[in-house]
Formats: structure tokens, C-alpha cells, sequence
């Protein structure tokens, strides 16, 4: 066990070294310098390379990513070329925000989808499993900032006029805290609603066949004891490998969310910076991101194997 | 009488899916609508790149709604939503089905290799794999797009066909990798293995008749998820340049006005949510035709 896990950290942090020297290699060939972004379409020549030297990026390249990968490991993610503030500080500063709503939207989407695929494979065959099965097919659909906007409109401009107000922008943290983030909540969560409405529904119907779930009913096991002791735990084992796996993955997605909604986390921040052509904020956000997908990856691999004796031997 | 083989019974079980065939109409309408484009821009008389602010926009500046000289209404800077929406549909179309039959041939060879290769080759492409699942698609997608800033239209299309392609590869040879492992195994590769087959051959004979239900399934799913890339791309600003149309940028280029003006929003928001949602009902009516195991009712729908 002990083994297993070491190797899975090993690779993990082998991971993050390929992804962080990628993404350098990337931003550093890139065919848009960064000093024409910065000094404007009329710098002199002088001007540019004082940007250049100002930034470092005058010396060779071997040594820009020995100082890059130095400063890495102290924690270190270099200052915002826009900005100037350090891009550490820059990320904490909007991360509250982006986890808010990361962690609403997957508590939503969890529990949502859990129930609905339950209800789903429950009452396989009947009115609610179509209907559910109707919800599902309309939430993967939906891509997700077309019901952002979607959510934007009906809330915030038809119902405002008529008296409900469901909808307030500014920042999260504040009053008014639910009807900040419910809107957000809802858009991020529906199509992930969907799929693991799915998933559950699959798994559970699985499970549901198996002959040990037969002993248990021919035991005379009242169902919901069928079905909440001993269908349950198999059955959610796959749903929640998923959930750790999206979790992670998530974060990109909250860049489109964030932008409808006017919520100013990481996402907005990674697009601003994208389009001011500031690297350093670039690499930083894809780092926190890469580590919070290979994290989620890791926890749930070594909680798998936990929950999964099979697994641990391999 | 021809005894059928399970291609043909799995056509049969799809031809009777009435939902199925209900996205097919869909998809085709739509196709239509997209072919049509000149059309619709000869009869307006409106080019999808040109603004009429005259016409299209109200003194206030406000783009003007739907009726008259605009069927669906203008966009803010007073352009016609229709002919725009028409083309747009073209964009979407082409770089969903495109990327996602790029993914599919690439995802394919790569699972195939890794799965029969071994040895370094698969640690290399297994390696490969991690590695791009681990990536922050969306954030290194609208990275790679603003970095090769791309005027050209056509450079602009396959640059985002590359780019959707490209993040769709790694889940689906992981997928297939799974499955060569699993019929690799299998007795009958191990008779043609004994026969002296070369491993081409097993490749070729063997492993990828084998396959084909589980390839066909996830291009089938993988053409929404394509679309959607791509809207989600343009509408933030990352995918076919503009003045090209496209459903996710007329989305975004809108987001600022649609309060006011709901076309902006409900036209190419209609389109792309149909678009999806039939690719979405086909993939699973394909799923249920090739795997009849669970059929449709076990499966959610």
C-alpha cells in the first residue's frame, strides 16, 4: 500500500515538472513577443530591448528556465508583467471566489446527480426514469455558457422587472452570498448533473443484477436495505473516481462561467492575462490548475485502492 | 433467405429508433439552412460581414429585432443575424464533424498501437496520454490559439479543428488502448498469431473488426463534445477569427446587448442546443444499435 502510493506520488510530481517546463517551452516560443505587447505598436527598438532586459528575457535560454525552475520550487511564480504585483499574490486573491464556486457547483452536481440516477435505476422503466432520462439528455446538451447566458437572462432581466431578484454581481464573499452564486452554481453544475445522473443510473442498474443483491431480497432484506447497504457502495466506487477526476478538470471550465457572470476568479484572470500577453500569470494559473487535476487524480487513485482491495496488490 | 450479419442488424435496430430519425430530420434541416447561406444572403441582400447601421440599428443604437428587412433580427453592430446564424452553422458542422473524425483516426491508431506494441512504445504513449488528460484543456486551448494569432479565416478553421482534435485524442486511445489489451488476450489473435500472421496483419484482420462498434460509439459522442469545443472556443474569443461567423462568437460578441435584444442570445443559443442535443440522441440510439446487450431502457433513456 505504502508502495503504491509512493510510486503514484512519484509520478505525479513527475508530471508537474513535464507539464511546468511544456507550458515554459510553449510561452517562450511563442511567435508574439511579449515586449511588442507590452511597449504598444510604436516602441522603438531601444525601448524594446530595455523591456526585454527589464524582464530577463535578453539571456539565454537555458538559464531563463534554470531561474524559472529555481523560483518553482521555493514557491516562487515570478511577478506579472502587467501588473508588476507577484503572481502568487494575484492568484490567492481571486482563488476564494473560484473554489466558492467550484465547491457549490460540485455539491450540487454530486448529490443532484447521485439522486436522480438512484431515482433513475430505482424505478427503472417507469414515468420518473423517462423523465429523468429527459432532463439528462437536455443537460448534455447544454453547453454549459449557453445556459449561463441562458440563466443571465431569464433572472437577471425578465424576472428582475417583474420583482424576483435572483441574480447581483460583485464579489462572492460579501452579503448576499446565495444570490451571488446560485445563478453561477446551477450553469456550472448542469451538464456534470447530467452525466453522473447517467453514470449512477449505469452502476446501480449493474449492481442491481448481480446474484448476491437476489440472496439479499430472498432474504427477505426490506429493498431499502437492498438498496442502501448493499447496491450503494459498489455501485458509487466508479461515480466517484469520476468525481475526482472532474473535479480537477473542472477549473478550466470555470473560465467561461466566470466571464458570463462577471465573477472575478481565476478563470478571469487567466483570460485577461491571456489577452495582455502576461506570461508569467499564464504559467501560474496553468500550474495551479495542472496541480489540482493531478492532485484529484492522485487522492482518488490511492482512495480507490482502499475501497478496493483487488487493487492493491497490482 | 441472406442470413444478416450484426452491421445490418445493428442498421435495423437504428432505423426503428424514432428519435433517432427525429435528429436526423434535425441535423439535415440544419445542414440545409447551412448549405444555403448564399441564399439567404442574396435574398437579404446582407453579407455576414457587412453592418448596416442605418437599417439595422434604432437611433438609440439599439440593434434592431426581428421582422422586415431583418427575418431574425440584427446584431450590435447591426448585422444580419440570419445570414450570420447561416454560416455560422457551416463553421460549427464543419469543425465539430472534422475534428472529431481527426480524433478518431489518431485515437484509434494511438490505442492500437499502445495496446499491441508494449513495452517503451506504450509507456511512452500511456505517458502521452496522462499527460494531456492532466492539461487544463480549455485554459491551454484559448493559450495555444491567442499565441498563434491567426487572420486568415481558413488558417483560423483548421487551427481550431487541430486544437479540438488534438484534447479529444487522449481519452479516446485510452479507451481503445483498453480494449486492444482486453482482445489481444483473446484465443482467436492467439490463433492467428500461431498461424505465423505478422503483427500487421493482427492489426489489420484481427484487432480492428473488433473495434469498429466501439470506435463508431465514441465518434458518434465525440461530434457533440466537438461542437461544443468549438462554441465554447469562439465564444471566448479563441476560435474562427472574426468577421467569420460562428454560434459561439455571435454568443459572445452578444453577451454585452443580448438584455435588451434576446435574438442575439435565443437564434444561434436555439441552433447550437438542436445541434448538440441531436448528435447527442443519435450517439446514443448508435450505442443501443451496436450493444443491444443493455438495450435503450437500461441504459437512460
Amino acid at each position: 500500500m505504502a508502495r503504491l502510493a509512493a510510486r503514484r506520488v512519484l509520478h505525479a510530481v513527475f508530471m508537474l515538472w513535464l507539464v511546468a517546463t511544456l507550458v515554459f517551452v510553449f510561452v517562450h516560443v511563442s511567435p508574439v513577443p511579449v515586449e511588442r505587447v507590452l511597449g504598444g505598436p510604436r516602441a522603438t527598438p531601444e525601448t524594446l530591448a530595455q523591456i526585454r532586459a527589464n524582464l530577463g528575457l535578453d539571456r539565454p535560454f537555458p538559464v531563463q528556465y534554470w531561474c524559472f525552475a529555481g523560483r518553482l520550487l521555493r514557491g516562487d511564480l515570478g511577478d506579472s508583467y502587467v501588473t508588476g504585483a507577484p503572481v502568487t499574490a494575484l492568484i490567492a486573491a481571486r482563488l476564494p471566489t473560484t473554489l466558492c464556486l467550484i465547491a457549490g457547483g460540485a455539491v450540487l452536481w454530486f448529490a443532484g446527480g447521485v439522486a436522480l440516477g438512484m431515482l433513475g435505476a430505482v424505478k427503472a422503466r417507469t414515468l420518473w426514469d423517462r423523465a429523468a432520462a429527459a432532463f439528462v439528455l437536455l443537460g448534455l446538451a447544454t453547453p454549459p455558457f449557453v445556459m449561463a447566458l441562458a440563466l443571465l437572462y431569464v433572472f437577471s432581466t425578465r424576472l428582475t422587472e417583474s420583482g424576483v431578484h435572483l441574480f447581483e454581481a460583485g464579489p462572492p464573499l460579501e452579503a448576499d452570498f446565495l444570490r451571488r452564486m446560485i445563478l453561477p452554481w446551477i450553469a456550472l453544475s448542469f451538464l456534470m448533473l447530467a452525466t453522473y445522473t447517467r453514470l449512477t443510473r449505469a452502476a446501480m442498474l449493474d449492481v442491481l443484477g448481480e446474484d448476491y443483491v437476489r440472496t439479499a431480497r430472498a432474504k427477505g432484506l426490506p429493498e431499502r436495505r437492498v438498496v442502501g447497504r448493499h447496491v450503494l457502495r459498489p455501485a458509487l466506487t466508479p461515480v466517484v473516481t469520476q468525481f475526482g477526476i472532474d473535479l480537477g478538470a473542472l477549473v478550466g471550465s470555470t473560465i467561461v462561467i466566470e466571464k458570463v457572470f462577471g465573477l472575478q476568479g481565476v478563470g478571469q484572470l487567466v483570460h485577461q492575462s491571456i489577452a495582455a500577453g502576461d506570461t508569467p500569470v499564464i504559467i501560474g494559473v496553468t500550474l495551479l490548475v495542472t496541480v489540482c487535476v493531478i492532485t484529484a487524480n492522485l487522492v482518488v487513485d490511492i482512495c480507490y485502492s482502499l475501497l478496493d482491495p483487488r487493487l492493491r496488490h497490482r | 433467405m441472406r442470413a444478416r450479419g450484426p452491421s445490418r442488424l445493428a442498421w435495423e435496430r437504428f432505423k426503428r429508433d424514432r428519435a433517432a430519425a427525429a435528429s436526423v430530420a434535425v441535423l439535415l434541416l440544419i445542414a440545409a439552412f447551412a448549405a444555403l447561406a448564399p441564399l439567404w444572403e442574396h435574398l437579404t441582400g446582407h453579407p455576414y460581414h457587412a453592418t448596416f447601421p442605418g437599417t439595422g440599428l434604432e437611433a438609440s443604437g439599439q440593434p434592431r429585432g426581428p421582422g422586415g428587412e431583418f427575418p431574425l433580427g440584427a446584431d450590435q453592430l447591426g448585422r444580419d443575424v440570419l445570414v450570420r446564424a447561416a454560416y455560422g452553422a457551416r463553421i460549427s458542422l464543419a469543425v465539430g464533424l472534422s475534428a472529431a473524425l481527426l480524433a478518431a483516426v489518431a485515437g484509434t491508431l494511438a490505442g492500437m498501437l499502445a495496446g499491441l506494441a508494449g513495452g517503451a512504445l506504450d509507456t511512452l504513449l500511456s505517458r502521452l496520454i496522462d499527460l494531456t488528460l492532466a492539461l487544463p484543456y480549455l485554459l491551454v486551448a484559448v493559450l495555444l490559439s491567442t499565441t498563434f494569432q491567426i487572420t486568415s479565416a481558413r488558417a483560423g478553421i483548421t487551427m481550431t479543428i487541430l486544437v479540438v482534435a488534438f484534447f479529444s485524442v487522449a481519452a479516446f486511445a485510452r479507451v481503445i488502448r483498453g480494449q486492444v489489451l482486453a482482445l489481444r488476450r483473446q484465443e482467436f489473435v492467439e490463433a492467428a498469431r500461431l498461424l505465423g500472421a505478422s503483427r500487421a496483419r493482427i492489426m489489420v484482420a484481427e484487432i480492428l473488426p473488433n473495434l469498429t462498434a466501439q470506435v463508431t460509439v465514441l465518434t458518434a459522442l465525440l461530434i457533440p463534445a466537438a461542437i461544443v469545443f468549438e462554441a465554447t472556443l469562439s465564444f471566448l474569443g479563441a476560435g474562427v477569427p472574426p468577421p467569420m461567423p460562428s454560434w459561439g462568437s455571435m454568443l459572445g460578441e452578444g453577451g454585452d446587448v443580448f438584455q435588451t435584444a434576446w435574438w442575439l442570445l435565443a437564434v444561434p443559443g436555439a441552433l447550437l442546443l438542436l445541434t448538440t442535443l441531436s448528435f447527442t440522441m443519435i450517439g446514443d440510439a448508435v450505442r443501443d444499435a451496436l450493444d443491444p446487450r443493455g438495450g435503450p431502457a437500461a441504459r437512460g433513456r
